[in-house]
């Protein structure tokens, strides 16, 4: 009597469930700082997905004929604890996707904790969409199932640096400084490794790492790389640690290029200003300023009238948000997240508002291939520059489908 | 060699900017016997300050007010809050300070936000002044040393030759004694403050362009600061320029010089353990002097204040 009662209860709140599924939003968990040091950039990046989400696919009907996306930002104050704490607050309120991308360390707490979880409540499985974070080893030995990078990976960005490099026969000296931690030494060994490989007689006249966080003034290491007579200089550098040193370089009369990951957006575009013209590169993914696509011109109008402080800083957030749409209308459900993600895996994706090549979903990694591009920080038209500035970021070289032919050593345990 | 001599300049700006900012520092601590916390936030607010002035006016207005206006919140402070906590004992006021500090930090992030601002040294000073062997020397480093050294200058007429400066003085060593003379010791503390916090001010604007505006700009300086003025002795304005200058030296060559521990170890006649990442010492080993170069000031302290507890210039026993 007592097992049917509870059989009757249970189909009851299933079918309550399911009606409820359908008319409810599909949710969307962003897990990123949203207080602290790092607050600037994780509220402009809830920014562009609230904005993504509206604009590419609410507007336009939304997915499965009708239902909404919805995002639901959770502080994880750049914590790798507090972000596990918060994934399984966004799980209980039955979220099925997990967007986060500031720093690696949290990127690899979540992907091991999501791995366990999905493994042990196959009912309520997730999926863990990765923007941003650009550890190597994510899509390599920690890769599984649940977890896509829209992102280029650090690899795949020396990869396509270095080819960028190899071709310009002015560059005989390099020097390598970056932060000292697990970024800043990957950067470093894999610029030795590849630049070894692809042009052999330049000489590394300079590899160092300075405390992160902790220098005030970066002027001795200015002198350091005009005494070492280098060519050009290679760093990871982010935050206050790029803009001293990126100064410190340039007002030593440093003329040649400094390759960068990350110089550009909060603040830091308009720091560099006139100062960074000519000599400030920087290696990433996405569009142009102004974007080829008309469409993609819009857009970036319509956010900057809505967010005039803002940046569209991290351009793959509506590469995430119109690849998830679409897989969740070829699977025809936003619940079973295996379908959802057997067609995200190996998705062909046409229709980025940043790239006319079409981009793919590797399938043995989960490694978004695209175009990577190396920029040049030089004058760019409003409302197409950064930080209101009138500086930007200009495409200079691209490399078409960059890392396709890097191997990964990812053995994909499928469901 | 001319590396030398760039990196003895390097030393000398940095020193003297430290130098700005511990001048206050070290008189209001002699003389109230308050560790002022918030100096270094006070420097943070000069650098804020002149550069909003400077979107409106231009720099050389901002170089002027904005020492001006941290000056007058500085006696402020001391006139309507220090002075109130102090008659609790010296732990209330280190807690205060220490407050303000954290207030002012989230003060400054809410109305300036947490990016860096795109503060700038002047069009007129934005040349090379000189180079040598390729490092140029910016204009604007020259015009910094000109700054703090007229700084020092004033201050050591001040101190040492007018009645103001007498009274200081003695307000330092013996504040009860001066006070029962008929000297106004309360307001001769709030001038002290105010002055010493607008001089942090004044740090703050210069620094800013090249050092760089944004919230964690007091945090990075704000420990330094007490290190210097313990090295070269409480109250005394040589000693602070002479600990300021070696500091700045200290961090300039300790970064720009790769000493390998490698190297000294091999030198010493030990040998390089091999794999060296699968050995115990692989941290000693591959340690370089850039890396530790942050410490050294630290340990320069240690020393001081094993060997010579009242500092290199102080007189009195602390």
């Amino acid at each position: 009597m007592k097992s049917i009662k509870k059989l009757a209860l249970g189909v009851a709140v299933a079918g309550l469930a399911a009606t409820g599924a359908l008319a409810e939003n599909v949710k969307i968990a962003f897990i990123d700082p949203l207080s602290g040091p790092f607050a600037a950039t994780g509220t402009n990046g809830l920014h562009q997905y609230e904005f993504a989400a509206e604009k590419l696919v609410n507007e336009k009907g939304g997915v499965l004929g009708g239902t909404n996306f919805e995002i639901v930002p959770f502080d994880n104050k750049i914590s790798p604890k507090e972000s596990l704490i918060q994934l399984q607050v966004a799980i209980d309120q039955g979220i099925r996707y997990i967007v986060q991308g500031n720093s690696s360390g949290v990127a690899n707490a979540l992907t091991d904790a999501i791995k366990k979880h999905n493994e042990r409540n196959p009912d309520s499985r997730v999926l863990f969409l990765n923007y941003s974070a650009v550890d190597p080893a994510l899509t390599n030995e920690k890769c599984n199932f649940w977890h896509f990078r829209f992102d280029a990976n650090a690899d795949i960005k020396m990869d396509a640096l270095t080819d960028v490099i190899a071709q310009n026969p002015d560059i005989k000296k390099m020097y390598i400084i970056g932060q000292d931690y697990s970024f800043g030494k990957a950067v470093a060994s894999a610029a030795v490794s590849m630049l070894g490989a692809k042009r052999p007689d330049i000489e590394i006249v300079g590899n160092e790492l300075h405390p992160i966080g902790k220098v005030k003034d970066f002027t001795p290491y200015a002198r350091k790389i005009t005494a070492s007579g280098a060519d050009a200089v290679i760093t990871g550098n982010w935050g206050s640690d790029m803009l001293g040193l990126g100064k410190a370089i340039i007002d030593n009369g440093f003329e040649g290029p400094i390759y960068t990951y990350y110089a550009a957006a909060d603040g830091i575009t308009a720091a560099f200003g006139e100062a960074g013209v000519g000599t400030l590169k920087l290696v990433a993914e996405g569009g142009d300023a102004p974007p080829e696509k008309p469409e993609a011109q819009e857009y970036q109008k319509a956010f900057k009238a809505k967010y005039p402080d803002g940046n569209i800083s991290q351009s793959r957030i509506t590469n995430v948000i119109q690849m998830l749409a679409m897989a969740i209308d070829e699977a025809g459900t936003a619940t079973d997240v295996v379908a959802v993600a057997n067609a995200l895996e190996g998705m062909t994706f046409n229709d980025s508002l940043w790239s006319n090549n079409p981009m793919t979903m590797r399938a043995s990694d989960h490694q978004l291939i695209q175009d990577v591009h190396i920029y040049a920080h030089t004058q760019v038209e409003a409302p197409f520059d950064m930080d209101n500035s009138g500086f930007g970021l200009k495409y200079e070289n691209s490399i078409a489908a960059a890392g396709e032919a890097l191997p990964t050593s990812c053995e994909m345990e499928r469901p | 060699m001319s590396l030398f001599i760039v990196n003895i300049l390097d030393g000398f700006v940095t020193g003297l900017l430290l130098f700005m900012l511990c001048s206050g520092l070290t008189l209001i601590f002699s003389m109230m016997g308050v560790l002022n916390f918030a100096h270094a936030s006070f420097y943070m607010l000069g650098a804020y300050f002149a550069y909003q002035i400077s979107l409106l006016t231009g720099f050389w207005v901002g170089l002027i007010v904005a020492p001006v206006i941290v000056g007058v919140i500085g006696a402020f402070i001391e006139r309507y809050g220090l002075r109130r906590v102090h008659k609790y004992g010296h732990v209330p006021e280190l807690i205060f300070t220490f407050g303000l500090a954290l207030l002012i930090e989230e003060i400054v992030q809410f109305f300036w936000g947490k990016s860096q601002m795109a503060y700038e040294a002047p069009e007129i000073l934005d040349f090379a002044a000189f180079s040598i062997a390729g490092n140029t020397f910016p204009a604007y480093k020259v015009f910094m040393i000109f700054v703090a050294l007229g700084i020092f200058l004033v201050l050591l007429y001040i101190l040492t030759k007018t009645r103001v400066g007498m009274t200081i003085q003695a307000a330092l060593s013996y504040p009860e004694t001066v006070q029962n003379l008929g000297h106004n010791v309360p307001l001769v503390f709030m001038g002290v403050f105010g002055v010493g916090t607008a001089m942090a001010g004044l740090a703050g604007v210069i620094a800013g362009p090249v050092l760089g505006t944004f919230p964690g700009m007091a945090v990075l300086l704000g420990s330094i600061v007490f290190v210097t003025i313990v090295i070269g002795g409480l109250g005394s304005l040589w000693g602070a320029l002479a600990a300021s200058l070696i500091i700045g030296w200290l961090q300039t060559f300790a970064a720009s010089y790769n000493v390998r521990m490698e190297d000294i170890l091999t030198g010493l006649g030990f040998t390089k353990p091999e794999p060296i990442w699968d050995s115990a010492w692989q941290d000693l080993w591959t340690l370089t002097l850039p890396q530790i170069g942050p410490i050294l000031p630290y340990l320069l302290m240690i020393i001081v204040l094993v060997v010579r507890p009242q500092g290199l210039f102080g007189k009195r026993e602390t």
